[in-house]
């Protein structure tokens, strides 16, 4: 298992090289000039130079990728030649110009508003889910069935920036039921009212989607290992009816279904632009599709890296606990 | 239409090994199974060659290295006096319509999307042969032949029942009038009732097309219905081939004798007195095969040279092939049950716990 | 010795009511295409301490009356009526927590695939450990003591560490071990095996027969074993109950069958098998067409469609008249509409066929 897990990380190391590495000529890549963007109205040649020498764009691809990756080790300095060198200390994810920020800052003010986006979001989804799939699994073919059922198509086949914006005029703008969204910080351990006000409907926009993918999801799942033979022994050796399900059906049933949850999350994590942008969040989402917009790139290529660790490391860890849970899978 | 008995196909010293990969990012090759390991067979045009063993002896992993649908690890397969061994795939092609496959789920088998006609049509669309009057026509002539009927052309596959599926396979078989049909498992899946009408039926087509099966299975009474000689196998090796009726009534090696014996006679009375020679625990992992005789950790007539000798597979009598140190006849088994003497040696215990084997491997004698 | 009743069932225990008798058994299962009738209309009873086969082609409701027997069905989505004694118990009427009380400890099951047929989460020892404490009050300690015991008495090698084991680490002789094991802990009365080695080489096969074989004579208990496999049946049953199309067409003890079977459904499986103990026939000498579907049975004989003997019968009754199943010698019951005599005759003809090519 140690060694299992060595081996993973090792793999994990030499994916997020590959992808920084993928990042960066990306970057270079693109047609415009960070050093004329950052140059404002009054644009001359020579500012645009001291830009391109600011942001270290002057020095070869390969120099600057190295500088990038020490960045994050052993931090860096920009502008080492100047009165005034810009410390960036490690884990330096590079300075967003732009901002006048350290990117590493800029993300860990936007992560909690996304973590608590994205956790309030899972749990709400995941308890909805997997409840009314499991109710519609035990009544199949009833009308609890079919109401779940018919529930689950509607919300399935609901874009989230519909429901997002539908929620935002009826409950905020139309019946004012909820003040306009507005995330302060400190939340939620500060103003925890607030708080849940202000992320109410973006987790219920959230969730609606995935609850409605996760209820069909646990039904046929939980259907599927009712017709196990396994289960069938079960009911064989005169277990009560509740062992048979919880114990025996429901622990084969929702083991892929909550370790796959496990990667969901991790997606989330990484920011959830149509919901932030809809309710005004200021978290990794809002962030990266501003970083976008005004080709910010060393903000970029910091939240790309950073939600693609959460994906990677998400999957090691589901895999882990796919086989803490289920004996057949083997690691190592 | 059946010209003389001519060899149609020749195997020699056949060999495909499986790697065994650890899981991971990064796979490794931790072992091997030698799935078959030096198999050699001949077989003639008009004969049928039965290859029984237990799960996991290599049967279908030797059926399909022959037709080349897996790539042998080593050794020669002469289709009809061509190498085909070492051909790549596109030279493989034209050769293909000389040896075809019957599989043994009638279910899996066949592409529900697709319509019968569609189906047994396939072999003349992919070698581009196009029959005297037209594909429908050779079709419909090829459903009556196996027993379909010629009206359900355009029906599809979950229409039929397990049996006529089976039909369906063999019809596509024998579309182009090839010389080797490889048949694996063909009737395992199926009631004994059905199972009886595919073997007729399998049989016919022999005598009329002068077919040469090598027919794969675990039943040794479906084995001794079909076949003119039997090659049985074992963790990879064939231990012993013979003609039929002297594999049936005077085989020598000791996994026969077990293999025989295990079969139930539908007979009470035959059944009920019957001398059995039951043999111990299950086949042993193939990742992790015994030294020496594959066979000697459930072998009644085991001693110590089994265990560092491998036997090789000489032909004691004409036509009668034995791979085992101490062959055994069938009076001299009966005089050994008589005696109460049929013991199966205490093995050591084995486990495969060091590669991931899927299997405990099975030690000695149950202590019941 | 087996019998059938043939009366409608009365409610009252009786004493001289044999130790399980199953009395117009229906099961049907409501489906997309249909009603499936699976079982229409089955009778039958067995004494203590005998092994009763069942046998029949795929789809003719052999493991479904299993599963009626046990309780099983209605957790399967089917309907069952009619009535199954078992030792002076009705259990169709009882209330479910009543079966389920049974299950396991009065009767047990095993099933034909011993790998999915176990938990693969829980570790073997513990599934056994399961099934006593669902009917007993011992301790923890006691039960595992108590499954060590029994999984060295199915012969399980080195049972101190495969205690602990998980089904995917043993191999299928063993995991059926492991299963009947589980099935015995509680010394049920009745065992019904449903293909138990159907998915097991030969040799284990031999295996696992032989111990039902020593642990029924052990426990004395009865049992039911359900095959396809002619062969098995000689080799263990004391009586034989031959199923087609959701009903019993012949039932008697195990020599009758083998050595005077009457119904011409019997006689085609006795000519299907290949056998090893007789000379070689050119061809064998199979049963026609295929099996009827279970929705949309023939409206006479079941087996009409198949039956080389049917237009022996006058006015065409096989056609359009069910046959009973009644008695032709004492414990011996056929289903079919030609006169007892007729069928003898063709039983003997067929026999003699058979027996030709032993020569
Ligand atoms: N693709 C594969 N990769 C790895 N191992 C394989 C593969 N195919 C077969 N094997 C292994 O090779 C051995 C022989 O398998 P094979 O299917 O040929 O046996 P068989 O005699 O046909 O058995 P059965 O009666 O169960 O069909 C088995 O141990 C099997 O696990
Ligand atoms: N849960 C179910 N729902 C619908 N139909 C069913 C169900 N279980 C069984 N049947 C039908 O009942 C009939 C009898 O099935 P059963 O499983 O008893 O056959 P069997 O004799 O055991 O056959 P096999 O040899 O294939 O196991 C079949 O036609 C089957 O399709
Ligand atoms: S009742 Fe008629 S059709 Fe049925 S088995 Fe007897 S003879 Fe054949
Ligand atoms: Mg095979
Ligand atoms: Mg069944």
């Amino acid at each position: 298992m140690a060694g299992y897990i060595v081996r993973r990380t090792l793999g994990m190391v030499v994916l997020l090289v590959l992808l920084t590495l993928a990042v960066f000529v990306l970057f270079s890549l693109m047609p415009a000039d960070p050093a004329r963007l950052t140059c404002g109205k009054a644009c001359s040649p020579q500012i645009i130079e001291n830009n391109r020498h600011r942001l270290e764009l002057d020095i070869p691809p390969v120099e600057q990728y190295q500088r990038f990756v020490s960045g994050i080790f052993f931090g860096r300095t920009y502008l080492a030649d100047t009165k005034r060198p810009l410390e960036c200390e490690a884990p330096c994810l590079g300075y967003s110009f732009l901002r006048n920020q350290e990117v590493l800052d800029l993300i860990t003010k936007a992560a909690p508003v996304t973590f608590w986006l994205a956790i309030g979001g899972f749990v709400t989804w995941m308890t909805v889910g997997l409840v009314f799939g499991i109710v519609a699994a035990l009544k199949r073919g009833r009308w609890q069935d079919r109401t779940v059922m018919g529930i689950a198509l509607v919300g399935y086949s609901l874009p989230s920036f519909f429901i997002g914006l539908v929620l935002y005029f009826f409950v905020i703008l139309f019946l004012h039921l909820l003040p306009n969204p507005q995330w302060k910080a400190g939340m939620p351990f500060k103003d925890l009212g607030g708080f849940v006000q202000t992320m109410l409907l973006p987790w219920i926009t959230i969730a609606t989607l995935n609850a409605a993918f996760y209820m069909r999801l646990t039904r046929n799942q939980v259907l599927e290992v009712f017709g196990e033979d396994y289960v069938r022994t079960a009911r064989a050796k005169g277990l009560k009816e509740r062992t048979v399900v919880v114990k025996h059906a429901l622990r084969a049933g929702l083991t892929p279904i909550v370790t796959a949850a496990g990667l969901d999350l991790a997606y989330l994590l990484g920011g959830a632009i149509i919901t932030e942008n809809i309710f005004n969040l200021p978290g990794l989402g809002s962030l990266a599709i501003g970083s976008v917009i005004a080709s910010d790139l060393p903000l970029i290529s910091g939240i790309t890296l950073i939600a693609a660790t959460l994906i990677i490391v998400a999957n090691l860890v589901v895999d882990l606990l796919y086989a803490v849970v289920d004996p057949r899978v083997r690691v190592g | 239409m059946t010209a003389a008995p001519h060899e149609i196909l020749r195997v020699t010293d056949l060999r495909t090994y499986f790697p065994v990969r650890s899981r991971g990012l990064l796979p490794r090759v931790i072992g091997q199974v030698k799935a078959v390991d030096g198999v050699s067979l001949s077989l003639d045009s008009g004969e049928t060659l039965g290859l029984v063993g237990e799960s996991g002896s290599g049967k279908t992993t030797a059926a399909r290295s022959i037709l080349r649908l897996i790539k042998p690890t080593g050794g020669q397969i002469e289709l009809e006096g061509v190498q085909i061994a070492n051909l790549s795939q596109a030279a493989l092609r034209p050769i293909r319509r000389k040896a075809q496959m019957i599989f043994q789920d009638p279910y899996n088998a066949l592409n529900p999307r697709h319509t019968v006609g569609g189906i047994i049509s396939a072999p003349f669309r992919i070698q581009g042969v196009e029959p005297p009057g037209g594909v429908k026509a050779a079709v419909q002539e090829l459903m009556e032949r196996v027993g379909l009927n010629p009206e359900h052309y355009n029906r599809y596959p979950n229409e039929f029942s397990g049996g006529q599926r089976q039909r369906i396979g063999v019809a596509r078989a024998i579309a182009l009038r090839p010389k080797l049909i490889v048949c694996d498992e063909p009737v395992s899946a199926l009631d004994v009732s059905i199972q009886a009408q595919i073997l007729n039926l399998l049989k016919d087509l022999q005598e009329e097309f002068g077919l040469a099966y090598l027919f794969v299975a675990h039943d040794l009474a479906v084995v001794r219905q079909i076949s003119h000689r039997v090659a049985v196998m074992y963790l990879g090796h064939i231990v012993e081939t013979a003609t039929r009726p002297v594999m049936y009534s005077a085989p020598l090696h000791p996994y026969t004798h077990s293999l025989l014996s295990a079969v139930p006679v539908p007979d009470p009375r035959i059944q009920q007195t019957r001398e059995r020679i039951m043999l111990q625990g299950d086949v042993p992992s193939p990742i992790d095969p015994p030294s020496g005789c594959v066979f000697r950790t459930r072998c009644f007539q085991a001693q110590e040279r089994c265990a560092v000798e491998v036997p090789p597979l000489i032909e004691v009598v004409p036509e009668h092939k034995v791979a085992c140190h101490f062959p055994i006849t069938v009076d001299e088994v009966a005089a050994r049950a008589r005696a109460g003497k049929i013991e199966v040696p205490e093995a050591e215990e084995q486990m495969t716990g060091s590669v991931s084997g899927p299997h405990f491997v099975e030690p000695g004698p149950p202590h019941a | 010795m087996i019998n059938v009743e043939e009366r409608e069932g009365s409610a009252e225990p009786s004493p001289e009511r044999p130790f399980l008798s199953i009395e117009n058994l229906f099961v049907s299962f409501n489906t997309e295409d249909g009603v499936v009738r699976a079982i229409d209309g089955v009778s039958l009873s067995l004494e203590r301490g005998r092994t009763l086969a069942v046998v029949g082609e795929s789809g003719s409701g052999k493991s479904v009356t299993a599963q009626a027997i046990m309780g099983l069905v209605r957790s399967m989505g089917g309907h069952v009526s009619g009535e199954i004694w078992l030792d002076g118990q009705e259990l169709n009427g009882l209330q479910p927590e009543e079966v389920q009380a049974l299950r396991g400890s009065e009767m047990a099951m095993i099933f034909q695939d011993p790998m999915s047929s176990l938990h693969p989460f829980y570790r073997v020892g513990d599934q056994i450990v399961e099934a006593i404490l669902a009917h007993r009050k011992i301790g923890k300690a006691a039960a595992r003591k108590e499954t060590l015991e029994m999984l060295k008495h199915v012969g399980i090698p080195a049972a101190e560490r495969r205690i602990d084991a998980y089904p995917h680490q043993l191999s299928g002789g063993m995991r059926q071990r492991v299963m009947i094991g589980m099935a015995l802990i509680n010394s049920p009365q009745l065992l019904i095996a449903d293909e138990p080695t159907t998915a097991l080489d030969v040799t284990v096969q031999a295996q696992i027969l032989e111990l039902i074989s020593t642990l029924k004579e052990e426990f004395g208990t009865t049992v039911i074993l359900i095959t396809h496999d002619l062969g098995i049946v000689a080799d263990v049953a004391d009586d034989v109950a031959v199923m087609y199309g959701g009903r019993l067409v012949e039932v008697g003890q195990t020599s009758t069958i083998y050595e005077a079977p009457e119904m011409p459904y019997t006689l085609g499986l006795l000519s299907s098998i290949p056998r090893m103990d007789r000379e070689l026939p050119k061809r064998l000498d199979p049963i026609r067409g295929n099996p009827p579907s279970p929705i949309n049975l023939p409206p006479g004989c079941v087996f009409q469609p198949r039956c080389n003997y049917s237009d022996r019968v006058a006015n065409g009754a096989c056609l359009s008249v069910r046959p009973e199943l009644l008695p032709t010698a004492p414990g011996h019951l056929v289903r079919c509409h030609l006169p007892a005599e007729e069928r003898q005759q063709i039983s003997a003809d067929v026999r003699r066929i058979l027996a030709g090519a032993q020569r």
